[in-house]
């Protein structure tokens, strides 16, 4: 049943991603999108990770989405402006190709269809992700987690200073 | 754990399924007068000029922006404040410092007038 | 109960059923006599009546507008693009329904031997004997909530004309500052309770007669938290998108007959969701006397609370102005954010001290 489920949602996610790039309409792409990360949402869901479900709809799906919803509109591109690239296409479907490969590699020697770490699902179930994920944040990995301030401090300065030519 | 998620899956089904019989529906009984007029942009009754597809101010963008990053701060900060009593005066010094670099971010933000609306 | 699918039982099964259609239903007929309840209590506000033709005192209007609103002409704009003007309505629609699932409305009640929690995402497991609910209730919340801006964005867009990209633009750009804003404020709340499951987040509050509330603890974050949402759901004093005045109807201006109705609907839905978040969060849920020894006391204290905060919306409308639009972003990014920011460290740092 569970595979099934499975199934059912790569193909939503399959579907909705190859639209993404095949859609006339940049509006609609990006509706294409927004659905794809809903699926991938729906797998972490699946993983017993509903905290990074809740944070893949709300920082990509909710915020990231926007923003480009918003130069889409900006920007104005027009349906028909759009041309065709045959050499990016095979560029694109060479680079795609490899790292089909290379992921076909990885699945195979890592052995990633079995679950592996210290954090089991009962143990998720039992204590709850979002604080086995805030525990080791805030002691494993704090260093990472104060450069990402950071790093969100870089792109504040930075999203100003691209937004406002005459500083 | 898919006990609890099960319930959700359904009621997204009976509000989709809720909201395209009623879109279907009311198409398929509402009357079908349709003139050039009436399918023309909305404007207090006079000619439409031009189109509405203009560019528009940056301001919005930069909004959008700014959403994004205080909301991946907000997103650091749930799984802290549920940990808070345990991690002790650690983790209240540690996301101290979080939060003052962000805020440092936040007054040049206010200092660049980046938050004006004339 | 020998019949087990998926390692749950028939019941559970069966009582899913019933909590979802329960809490849809509950949620449309509430949206249907909100828009009548509001008419009413702004028209007696204003020494007027109100609608009283259609029924006894007007009780059939909200139906009545619902048939009439059915059977209109329905418009779609040649200039428009036809598939995102389609489906505004329903991505505004969808996500200000569901949000009301993981609400925690009652207490755990026990029909034939299978205790089933009053809340629609939840359940009993009889191995592990306790209830499991979504541990992550908020977040889902907000998630929701995150999508309803599309729905409006995309109306704006989509329309192709200058009044509905205008209040489009102006209700994204409001909706997702005051979010920011609404998301930051009840961390405060979750430095108190240390957890994000709204189950356990209405336990805390069971104690003391009503003093175990968020509301005593934490009365800026509730107070800034329910006018932050007020606005992200763009309620007066903050329903700059369809300023009648400026901008017509705003997104919903090309829109007509059912379309229409579910921008309609979406908006007082996301008042019941915001309502009911905020009794669950600050007002102690479904707590009250007697409730835990009666559960089905329970649903009712609930739907009392969430009656009354949507009674305050109501005589908000009634009583403000509507705000300027630069005032509107200047309170959002330039009191609002910095003050939950500073409600967090301050509670942080007395918390640690008690």
């Amino acid at each position: 049943m569970e595979t099934l489920f499975f199934a059912i949602v790569s193909l939503v996610a399959i579907i909705s991603a190859i639209l993404v790039i095949t859609c006339k309409n940049p509006i609609n792409s990006a509706l294409s999108l927004i659905m794809t990360f809903f699926c991938l949402a729906t797998y972490y869901v699946m993983l017993d990770a509903p905290f990074m479900a809740a944070v893949q709809v709300m920082v990509y799906a909710g915020a990231i989405m926007v923003l480009i919803v918003f130069t889409i509109m900006l920007l104005n591109i027009r349906v028909n402006a759009t041309q065709k690239h045959s050499h990016r296409i095979l560029l694109g479907s060479i680079i795609g190709f490899f790292t089909l490969i290379n992921t076909i590699v990885l699945l195979v020697k890592s052995q990633a269809a079995k679950p592996v770490g210290p954090f089991t699902g009962d143990m998720i179930r039992n204590i709850g992700h979002s604080e086995l994920i805030g525990r080791e944040m805030f002691t494993t990995f704090l260093l990472p987690f104060e450069i990402t301030s950071i790093l969100l401090l870089v792109a504040i300065v930075g999203s100003v200073i691209l937004a406002k030519k005459n500083i | 754990m898919l006990g609890a998620y099960l319930p959700i899956l359904l009621l997204v089904i009976v509000a989709v399924g809720f909201g395209l019989c009623s879109l279907v529906f009311s198409s398929l009984i509402g009357p079908k007068k349709i003139s050039a007029l009436k399918l023309s942009p909305y404007e207090s009754g006079c000619e439409p000029v031009g189109t509405a597809r203009e560019r528009f101010s940056i301001k919005f963008y930069l909004i959008a922006m700014l959403f994004i990053l205080f909301d991946i701060e907000a997103v650091f900060l749930y799984p802290w404040a549920i940990l808070y009593k345990k991690l002790g005066v650690f983790g209240l010094v540690e996301m101290g410092l979080f939060i003052v670099i962000l805020f440092v971010g936040y007054i040049y933000v206010w200092k660049k007038g980046a938050l004006e609306w004339e | 109960m020998g019949i087990e699918i998926l390692g749950l039982p028939m019941m559970y099964y069966i009582a899913m059923l019933a909590k979802v259609l329960v809490a849809f239903v509950f949620v449309l007929l509430t949206v249907a006599y909100a828009t009548y309840a509001e008419r009413k209590i702004i028209g007696h506000m204003q020494v007027r009546l109100g609608p009283m033709r259609t029924g006894w005192h007007g009780l059939l209007q909200p139906i009545a507008d619902g048939v009439k609103l059915f059977f209109k002409e329905e418009i779609i704009p040649s200039q428009a693009s036809t598939f995102a003007f389609l489906i505004a309505p329903l991505i505004a629609l969808i996500p200000a329904f569901i949000t009301f699932a993981v609400i925690p409305f009652g207490g755990t009640i026990e029909i034939m031997g299978y205790k089933i929690p009053m809340q629609v995402a939840a359940y009993y497991d009889t191995t592990a004997g306790q209830v499991f609910d979504v541990n992550v209730g908020v977040l889902y919340i907000l998630a929701m909530s995150s999508l309803g801006v599309y729905g409006i964005v995309l109306a704006g867009w989509a329309s192709n004309s200058k009044y509905s990209l205008m209040g489009g633009l102006r209700a994204s750009a409001q909706m997702i500052s005051y979010e920011l804003s609404a998301g930051l404020s009840i961390i405060a709340v979750f430095m108190l309770s240390g957890t994000l499951s709204l189950t356990k987040i209405v336990e805390l509050q069971s104690g003391m007669g009503g003093f175990e509330w968020y509301v005593f603890k934490q009365p800026l974050a509730a107070f800034m938290f329910f006018i932050c949402a007020l606005a992200e759901i763009n309620r007066t004093p903050f329903d700059l998108p369809e300023a009648e005045t400026e901008l017509v109807s705003g997104f919903c201006t090309e829109y007509s007959s059912m379309k229409y109705a579910m921008f309609f609907m979406a908006e007082y839905a996301n008042m019941v969701t915001v309502c009911a978040l905020t009794t669950t969060l600050f007002l102690g849920g479904w707590n009250g006397p007697f409730a835990v020894a009666v559960p089905l006391l329970g649903p009712v204290y609930f739907v009392a609370k969430v009656y009354f905060l949507m009674f305050f919306c109501m005589w908000i409308r009634a009583t403000v102005p509507r705000y300027r639009y630069d005032q509107l972003m200047h309170l959002g990014w330039k009191v609002f954010l910095p003050l939950a920011l500073v409600n967090i460290v301050v509670t942080g740092i007395i918390g640690y001290f008690i």
